[in-house]
């Protein structure tokens, strides 16, 4: 594993010199905004390196909330006429600075939904294979971040091609695949650092962030829980009963992908859209026919827990659908936490790991 | 303001206890700062959950709308004012309720402290009008009345306008507030300002509608925004639908608004969508001299016909 050091002052310049072949992205305060959110950055822009992680996750840069599936028209004058046209979209390279390594994580999750052997979504996967993921590693964790406990971590390295790690002076660069590899050459950052004494320096500040985390969360009973069972726990309605259903938490959340497909006409024209949807929506589950099997907001906000901490948990084998970036708990305006909710879960009922007398 | 705690336990625990309400209505103690959720409690033992203090901002006459039990609620003057307009439009029973009054002295703007320190604000204290805000590094005290949220800093009805018994003696109305100095400022604008200010505010939204959902007013089964058939505003973020949506949305809270703040506050990208409903609200006050929900009794001006009506439109 390469490592490099990137003298700060080398920095912007890097940044700049990997526009030409580099479209870059990162974390830029906008007007009117409390907060940085991950923009495409302008000409002479520059990522905010140190400003307090987004209220929104990075995964807009490969999911937008909205996007063109694609245009047509029933004009039987246009050539066009009853074809399906995707319209044309940037999927030139284009680096994703400063992304934390919870969202990196997360952006794996998303693969699982949105890449799989029997279906690839065009949109997402074209965005995602653009994408050079250059993280930055989490000094000073804040209180709702619970990511060490989810598999995920402030240093963690999943779905990073490069962990950037802030030594004041200079960042060491941890390249961590070939994609990486190709930015650190575009950037012009080649000063190989001492391997050994890098990985040394670095697992040093791993150590430091990690023990600054101070929540948690368990889920290693969930898993032999019967999915009925917890359906039925008795604490969803103490639970629920703060929600307005609103969709914030799906909305800031990393690995929430679900989304709506909408279609605008006008005349013999018309466009189809993909926007994110969220599950704390009446709409979400509406049949045709008027009956709508969530009717509740009870039933939704269970859908939520049920789908990130058990149904995920069943089916992938590989964890909760939860990176732990503590974004919800921040966010969510009735503080609705998941970390008491994981928490309830995974004490509800008979424990699996007591002894049988 | 902190000793309402105890008295609102008190109250709630005979009222569970005497089975003169089925449950609840209150807040307890959340797991952020300046965070309390809002909950129901239905056994006596379960009074002790229940806390207040200057971070109970969210409006509890959101969760009545339509509920069958007969309940106890916590009230501040806003909620009570929200509980009278429901009343009013038949969406819960005075005779259901048995209301908590707490007088109130505005409740804490946690995204203009979070805003206010470059680190994480891991603690908030108050005691005495005095709210001290911790962080690792840090510590500073404020007067807890640099840290209203806007609408309870101009606020004029602190007190519950219709309770059942109070957990406290009244409180001093604000005196000489003026109430509406930032409408004036955007009346002021000539119109391509305006547009253009209305722009850069929604600029951020998200459309999660967490200002719709947490106000009390917005109940209708099915809102504009979500009717299929036919659909009346498109659900992507086209500016133009996220304005159609904020617009409408405040025109339908016209005359029933009472300024309670629940909308900003839900709002994960902090826009100040109070603008909106803050203008028809000053409106009503200047052509109809009315004041929503301060009585369960009285109609509000646009639900309402007069044959003297002093307008000639109407004739």
């Amino acid at each position: 594993m390469e490592m490099i050091k990137i003298d700060k002052k080398d920095w912007n310049k890097g940044l700049d010199r990997s526009r030409k072949t580099y479209r870059l992205v990162g974390p830029v305060k906008r007007a009117g905004e409390d907060l940085a959110g991950f923009y495409e950055l302008a000409d002479k822009e520059h990522p905010d390196m140190g400003a307090a992680d987004t209220v929104l996750s990075a995964k807009s840069v490969v999911y937008p909330q909205t996007e063109v599936m694609f245009r047509y028209t029933t004009d039987k004058n246009s050539p066009d006429c009853n074809r399906l046209k995707r319209p044309a979209a940037d999927y030139s390279p284009r680096a994703v600075i400063g992304i934390r390594p919870y969202d990196a994580a997360a952006i794996l999750m998303l693969k699982k939904n949105f890449d799989t052997p029997d279906y690839r979504d065009p949109y997402w996967c074209d965005a995602y294979e653009a994408c050079t993921f250059v993280g930055l590693a989490v000094d000073a964790p804040s209180s709702t971040d619970f990511s060490t406990s989810t598999g995920s971590g402030p240093f963690s390295e999943k779905g990073l091609d490069v962990l950037l790690v802030d030594m004041a002076g200079h960042y060491l660069a941890k390249v961590l695949t070939d994609k990486g590899a190709a930015y650190m050459k575009a950037a012009g950052w080649q000063r190989a650092a001492d391997a050994k004494a890098a990985a040394q320096q670095i697992e040093k500040k791993k150590k430091a962030a990690e023990a600054l985390i101070v929540s948690s969360v368990s889920f290693d009973k969930i898993a032999r829980k019967s999915i009925l069972d917890l359906y039925k726990a008795d604490f969803w309605d103490d639970v629920a009963f703060s929600c307005i259903n609103c969709g914030t938490c799906t909305y800031v959340c990393p690995t929430c992908w679900c989304f709506d497909i909408q279609d605008e006409s006008k005349g013999k024209t018309g466009v189809r859209y993909k926007n994110w949807d969220s599950c704390m929506y009446p709409l979400f589950s509406l049949h045709g026919s008027g009956h709508n099997p969530r009717g509740t907001k009870t039933m939704r906000a269970r859908q939520r827990f049920m789908h990130k901490l058990k149904y995920f948990l069943d089916k992938y084998d590989d964890g909760i659908m939860c990176v732990g970036c503590g974004r919800c708990v921040r966010s969510c305006p009735v503080n609705i936490d998941i970390r008491r909710v994981c928490e309830l879960m995974n004490r509800y009922g008979p424990d699996p790991d007591a002894c049988a007398v | 303001m902190l000793a309402y705690t105890d008295r609102i336990k008190e109250i709630a625990r005979a009222l569970l206890t005497d089975c003169r309400v089925e449950l609840v209505i209150g807040f307890r103690k959340g797991t952020v700062p300046m965070m309390n959720e809002p909950c129901f409690i239905n056994s006596p033992d379960e009074a002790d959950q229940l806390v207040w203090d200057s971070n109970c901002g969210i409006n509890l006459a959101n969760y009545l709308a339509n509920r069958t039990e007969k309940i106890g609620i916590v009230a501040k003057g806003c909620d009570s004012r929200n509980i009278a307009t429901h009343i009013i439009e038949n969406k819960i029973g005075r005779d259901q309720l048995f209301i908590i009054g707490v007088p109130c002295q505005g409740m804490i703007d946690r995204r203009k402290v979070n805003a206010m320190f470059d680190g994480e604000v891991r603690e908030v204290v108050e005691s005495d009008g005095l709210v001290t805000v911790r962080g690792a590094d840090f510590e500073k005290s404020f007067e807890k009345s640099e840290l209203l949220q806007q609408n309870c800093s101009v606020c004029t009805h602190r007190n519950p306008v219709i309770f059942d018994e109070m957990a406290a003696d009244p409180v001093d109305e604000q005196q000489g507030v003026d109430r509406y100095a930032d409408v004036r400022e955007i009346e002021a604008m000539d119109p391509q300002q305006r547009w253009d200010a209305f722009e850069k505010l929604l600029a951020p939204c998200i459309r999660c509608y967490a200002c719709r959902n947490a106000c009390p007013l917005c109940y209708c089964p099915t809102c504009f925004v979500d009717e299929a058939r036919p659909q009346w505003v498109g659900k992507s973020q086209n500016p133009v639908d996220v304005r159609t949506f904020h617009f409408l949305r405040a025109y339908h809270c016209a005359g029933r608004c009472t300024d309670c703040g629940a909308c900003e506050r839900a709002c994960p990208v902090g826009i100040n969508m109070r603008v909106f409903t803050k203008k028809l609200e000053k409106d009503c006050f200047e052509s109809f001299g009315w004041e929503a929900g301060l009585s369960p009794d009285v109609r509000p001006p646009l639900d309402t016909y007069r044959p003297e009506d002093p307008d000639d439109f109407i004739k």
